[in-house]
């Protein structure tokens, strides 16, 4: 059981899917801390949910690090503690400094609806404690066409920092699997320190069968089994 | 008061699908000498003060911060002349 927030931007919306699986899953309802206040003390693990926050003005997340709960969420990421950020959530890490990288608009220009399928490229993470490889989740986004420039990317496999491709259901990275033209069919990543996740899939909207697929549940387990703090 | 214009557009080398979206379109109606477009987005920005240098330095602290995302985008700066007996 992992203390959680769920920060709540004005354009946030997936903040009550997330605690819904967060409560679901953690057996502790998340405190929701809306981005005008300080982050609250002693949270172990902070939520960055889906949407627009800030109607995607500018670029998707360039306001919202702006906003007041942010200093509370960097100085978190920075002392160790567990930090997700889901679709808007990993845009606003990017644009916040606590992931490398930026986001771009889909290579197809379009908003993207659908089930896709991730190769998980690397275990032993807290949030990716688990034996499955493939997991299917859907995405919903319209930026996620992940970019870094080549000795960026270099180094995010150096450092084995790829957390998450987007692949078929056999597990092959091809182009026909991925959604949005990000490079190397990159899902997520993590940071150095492997406190930090940012992904545009949504763990929160596969949590059960009936939604279609339970995948998203073992990352929110393996969060809610680990420890705090890296 | 100082008048600047903004201009931020994705670097060279980053792929712009907006940009090669308009270039097809723009084919399409015809505009068959169209080789290359790029999309990006202006700011025209009144500043307090006269100083069309300070201003400079500080416009250049806001494309930093805000106005640009560097790992993907470039920005230039202009500041526009002012009119004699004018502020």
């Amino acid at each position: 059981m992992l203390k959680t927030a769920v920060v709540v931007f004005p354009g946030s919306n997936c903040e009550a899917d997330t605690e819904r699986a967060v409560e679901l899953l953690n057996e502790q309802k998340p405190v929701m801390a809306w981005h005008k206040d300080p982050l609250p003390n002693d949270v172990d693990l902070v939520v960055i949910p889906g949407g627009f926050s800030y109607g995607d003005y500018l670029r998707a997340g360039a306001i919202a690090r702006f906003s007041p709960v942010m200093q509370g969420v960097i100085e978190h990421a920075k002392a160790g503690g567990l930090v997700l950020g889901i679709c808007n959530g990993f845009q606003i890490l990017l644009e916040a400094g606590l992931l490398p990288g930026a986001m771009m608009k889909n290579s197809g220009l379009h908003f993207t609806c659908e089930w896709v399928h991730l190769r998980t490229e690397r275990h032993g993470l807290p949030f990716t404690q688990f034996e499955q490889s493939i997991l299917k989740i859907p995405v919903a986004h319209a930026t996620g066409n992940y970019y870094a420039e080549p000795n960026l990317y270099y180094r995010l496999e150096e450092q084995n920092q790829i957390v998450f491709r987007y692949c078929d259901e056999n597990g092959n990275a091809t182009k026909e699997s991925n959604p949005n033209g990000s490079l190397g069919n990159i899902a997520g990543i993590c940071n150095e320190t492997g406190n930090v996740l940012g992904m545009m899939p949504h763990p929160e909207r596969a949590i059960s069968q009936d939604l279609g697929s339970s995948d998203g549940a073992l990352i929110w387990k393996s969060l809610f089994a680990s420890t705090a703090h890296i | 008061m100082v008048r600047a214009r903004v201009n931020v557009f994705l670097k060279k080398d980053v792929m712009d699908p907006q940009g090669n979206a308009v270039s097809s379109a723009l084919k399409q109606l015809g505009h068959s000498d169209v080789h290359q477009v790029r999309v990006g987005r202006s700011f025209d920005l009144i500043l307090d003060g006269n100083d069309g240098e300070a201003a400079r330095d500080d416009i250049k602290k806001m494309c930093e911060s805000l106005l640009a995302n560097t790992v993907i985008e470039s920005y230039e700066i202009q500041i526009q002349p002012q009119e004699p007996g004018k502020c």
